[in-house]
């Protein structure tokens, strides 16, 4: 009799898993989301939790601290003032000059920021969760950044999250390119390097490059979904491969993952 | 069926999920995420019935495939295999011995996450894997042995709390009392 009920059991589990497996892509990222913001409350409070205890630590800190820091910040902001300033006037002259070529104008940057409040459950990928989704715009595909760089493109967006894949992850290749040669290629997923998160492998490389160690990479613009010129990362050696008809490099990315707390989503 | 213990044991699931995705400082200490669905599934499996495992497994597996990039319903069959092994040996098992407990944590827990690999790989996914997944393996096999103990600990107390307490009667049962001499 138990041997039966476990026979009935394991059916119905194996047809379950077949049936949720061979749903279509839109019903199981429905699914998904669904049984995701079965979260949100948890992950709400886990925030509130933890912005508290921010507010505990700030009060906590002396008056002398706080004054060194407003010094330091006064002085940032000078500084920051002036390149605000010349910015504005290269700005103008990138302006005057497009109008003079015909070119058309690009739109500054819309960014939203978002604060992450979870990470893959899996080791095999990587992926964060954030507190942003349709109702404040979010788009599959959208670029993610930090004032570092780039950190990964958006996935599945639910109502009030989103899923962000990762730069590293196989799910997210970046078209780039190496800002003091001008060579391009795309950016990959390191396999021999699963526990070190920021170095990736740049693949697609010509087989003369001139790459050395410490050189910058950036996104391309090809391929359409990352903008150009973000940063992404330093180039940290390359070798031949395919018996010297390719080159391949590792970089470093400058976003370190890991460490991720609030992050920008560039909306179209 | 016991639907206290049932969901008790599911809502731990849920909660093991969530700290799994929210504490992200386990990873950046050890390089590797660790999981308390086997340890959690080893409790199930010796300690409560069929039921019980299937639910465990699908909700564990699909709250866990929705926090994260893993095709849904892939985390779904590695917990019920197990699950469904060792309650179908579960009377040879030394459940209330810990290394019993640490020895069956670190297969479950070892076994999962490469079933789910190897399922994923059918699938045609291409997970992020090579020698070092070999140490978050290790890691995950070590801390789902370490887990389990105090799964067990735990989740047999838990219910205690939620229920009357059983009466404690005496030996003594006083129509039984054999009275001898005379009256």
């Amino acid at each position: 009799m138990a041997r039966r009920s476990h026979y009935v059991a394991l059916s119905l589990v194996l047809l379950l898993v077949v049936l949720v497996l061979s749903l279509p892509d839109q019903a199981t990222v429905k699914f998904k989301l669904a049984l995701s913001s079965l979260f949100l409350p948890l992950f709400g409070l886990a925030g509130s939790a933890q912005g508290l205890a921010e507010q505990a630590g700030n009060a906590a800190v002396p008056r002398r601290v706080l004054l060194e820091e407003a010094a330091r910040l006064k002085l940032e902001n000078q500084r920051l003032r002036l390149q605000a300033a010349e910015g504005e006037a290269a700005q103008r002259e990138n302006a005057r000059l497009r109008a003079l070529l015909g070119w058309q104008s690009q739109n500054p940057l819309r960014l939203k920021a978002a604060r992450v409040v979870g990470r893959d459950t899996a080791n095999w990928w990587r992926s964060v969760r954030i507190d942003r989704g349709t109702r404040d715009g979010l788009k599959p595909d959208l670029p993610v950044l930090t004032a570092e760089g780039l950190v990964g493109r958006v996935g599945q967006v639910g109502f009030a999250t989103a899923e962000v894949i990762l730069v590293g992850d196989p799910k997210c290749r970046v078209s780039v390119v190496v800002r003091e040669t001008g060579e391009n290629g795309v950016l990959s997923a390191r396999s021999s390097g699963v526990l070190d998160h920021r170095w990736v492998d740049l693949t697609h490389l010509p087989r003369n490059t001139a790459l050395k160690p410490g050189q910058t990479v950036a996104t391309s613009g090809l391929g359409g979904v990352f903008p150009p010129g973000i940063a992404v990362g330093t180039v940290v050696d390359s070798r031949s491969v395919g018996y010297g008809l390719y080159t391949e490099a590792r970089v470093r990315l400058t976003v370190d993952s890991s460490r991720l707390s609030e992050v920008m989503v560039m909306l179209p | 069926m016991n639907w206290l213990r049932t969901s008790i044991i599911l809502l731990a699931a849920f909660l093991a999920v969530f700290a799994q995705a929210e504490f992200g400082w386990v990873r950046v200490w050890l390089g590797a995420q660790i999981s308390l669905l086997p340890a959690l599934m080893v409790y199930a499996a010796v300690s409560t019935d069929i039921v019980t495992i299937s639910l465990l497994a699908v909700w564990g597996g699909l709250c866990a495939d929705a926090l994260s990039v893993n095709r849904l319903g892939v985390s779904v069959l590695p917990l019920f295999v197990i699950g469904l092994g060792l309650h179908r040996w579960r009377e040879l098992l030394l459940r209330e011995l810990t290394y019993a407990q640490l020895a069956l944590g670190a297969l479950a827990s070892a076994a999962a996450p490469a079933l789910t690999l190897l399922l994923l790989m059918s699938a045609g996914e291409h997970p992020l894997i090579g020698w070092s997944s070999f140490w978050q393996w290790m890691v995950m096999t070590g801390a789902g042995a370490a887990l389990t103990p105090v799964c067990f600990w735990t989740l047999d107390r838990l219910p205690g709390f939620f229920a009357y307490q059983p009466e404690v009667s005496a030996a003594f049962r006083a129509d039984r009392e054999i009275k001898r001499g005379r009256s």
